[in-house]
């Protein structure tokens, strides 16, 4: 479904992207994995269309992503940070990002905007909420849509942990869907929660991309985090 | 037709944030009351025009770029959500630049257009707010340039707050440099294409001919009368205002078409 080859991207001397080739199938989730500073915003950007490649090809079904834009009707973003217009209502943004995206969906999936109960707070102007608040705003828009695919940078940070909680059931309810989910994430407890399976970048190579099963019988560990600190032990030493 | 409308529905959304900013409503009420100052002071009602001319060269431009590049800066992540919507990129830009453009006009007739509208409704004072209007859009333009190539926030006010400076008083310094450097040498068309590259000087020579006051046009003005006459001088003015208007915006398409956010 999702398949980059060779992608690449540095600004200035930092490669954020070194020739990263990888192969996602749908009703897969996906965790990316890495320091700070990996490239992994940068890969979920590449594929936005928001970062351009300096080299390399991706396409999300076989639709080439540079220089194309239908292709986002299918895809459903959370950024890491939700900044709005300070004077524009919530019930505004949603009624703009709707009026935008008329005539490229089926149908509306408002279940975490009655979730969040959005209503109660659709008259406020986005300046006067708090960073959570308007990072619930950013989760349902990113799921509003019905998309196949979901990119969520960073979902839970911000949230108190009864929105966290619904957020994570959601996600888990759309990838048993059979949609594609991409998640980054330094709450490795999460991750090992809502992904199936692990990209791990460093310095913008693609160090191994796995199933969880497959890390924790291959490190001998049995939660998520000591795998990858068993790894990433190993990675230095070697 | 479907990016047509998708425009519009940014530009609606975004002017409707912006019209309820603060420092908008500020400028508007301040050009307000500088306009109906002036023209309570100086009771001719040309002469309040030749003052509030001044002062519109000045602000306009100023408030204008500043405000702009803040406003784009400020909505880097908002840009960043539009743009992983399914919609060209080049449809946000251009939804940002009217959304800003539409607001300075507002800001421009309400402040200006109705004080001029109750005390010198003339051709002059007609000429002046449409002046005042281009010159404001002619600055969101070149604000967008600016900012869609400068990454750092305090760099690209920086740089807007240089090119005001620039074009509103060192440039004309220059100018009068290179005329007294050169006074041996003919140099009347390099002028004329000396103010041509200048925004401010055009809207000054358009205003100042409808005016037809001889005695305030200077140097610049009386070459503009001399080698195109009233009518064609301002044809000609108003004609380079709107190149100025498209030539950064147009740019601005073109670069942010590529650029990362």
């Amino acid at each position: 479904m999702l398949e980059s080859i060779n992608l690449s991207k540095s600004f200035g001397k930092l490669k954020a992207l070194d020739h990263v080739t990888v192969r996602i199938n749908a009703g897969q989730a996906i965790s990316l994995v890495g320091p700070n500073g990996s490239g992994k915003t940068t890969f979920l950007k590449c594929l936005l269309g928001l970062v351009i490649p300096d080299s390399g090809s991706m396409t999300l079904n076989s639709q080439q992503i540079l220089g194309g834009w239908d292709y986002r009707r299918h895809i459903g973003y959370m950024p890491q940070i939700g900044r709005y217009p300070d004077n524009m209502r919530v019930g505004q943004v949603f009624d703009m990002v709707q009026e935008i995206r008329s005539g490229t969906f089926d149908r509306l999936d408002d279940d975490l905007m009655r979730a969040f109960e959005v209503k109660n707070f659709a008259h406020k102007a986005m300046r006067t909420l708090s960073g959570g608040t308007r990072q619930k705003v950013s989760a349902c828009l990113a799921f509003l849509f019905n998309p196949d695919v979901l990119i969520l940078d960073e979902p839970t940070a911000g949230l108190d942990p009864v929105a966290s909680e619904i957020l994570k059931e959601k996600v888990l309810v759309e990838k048993a869907k059979g949609k594609l989910v991409l998640v980054t994430s330094h709450i490795l407890s999460d991750l090992e929660e809502l992904t199936t399976d692990v990209m791990y970048i460093i310095e913008g190579k693609l160090q191994f991309y796995q199933s969880i099963e497959q890390l924790k019988s291959r490190t001998g560990e049995d939660k998520l985090n000591r795998a990858l600190a068993r790894i990433m032990k190993q990675n230095i030493v070697a | 037709m479907k990016n047509l409308n998708v425009q519009q529905t940014i530009v609606k959304y975004v002017l409707y944030d912006i019209l309820q900013n603060r420092i908008v409503i500020g400028y508007t009420l301040f050009l307000g009351v500088v306009s109906l100052g002036l023209f309570n002071l100086s009771g001719d009602p040309t002469k309040g025009l030749v003052s509030l001319l001044n002062i519109v060269l000045i602000v306009v431009p100023l408030v204008s770029i500043v405000f702009s590049t803040i406003h784009f800066y400020n909505a880097t992540e908002f840009i960043e959500l539009l743009a992983a919507q399914p919609i060209r990129r080049s449809v946000l830009i251009w939804s940002e630049f009217w959304g800003l453009a539409l607001a300075m006009i507002l800001a421009v007739l309400v402040g200006i257009g109705i004080p001029v509208a109750l005390y010198a409704s003339n051709a002059t004072g007609l000429t002046l707010v449409i002046v005042a209007a281009g010159l404001s859009v002619v600055f969101v333009s070149i604000a967008l340039l600016a900012s869609v190539l400068t990454r750092d926030k305090a760099k690209g006010i920086g740089v807007a707050l240089l090119l005001w400076f620039y074009f509103a008083l060192l440039y004309d310094a220059i100018v009068l440099f290179l005329m007294f450097s050169f006074a041996d040498y003919p140099l009347e068309k390099a002028m004329l294409a000396f103010i041509s590259l200048n925004p401010i000087d055009l809207a000054r020579v358009v205003v100042l001919l409808q005016m037809d006051i001889s005695a305030l046009m200077g140097y610049t003005g009386a070459l503009f009368r001399e080698f195109l006459g009233t009518g064609w001088g301002i044809l000609f003015a108003f004609t380079m205002l709107i190149l100025w208007i498209f030539a950064p915006i147009l740019l601005a398409v073109r670069v942010f078409r590529r650029k990362d956010l």
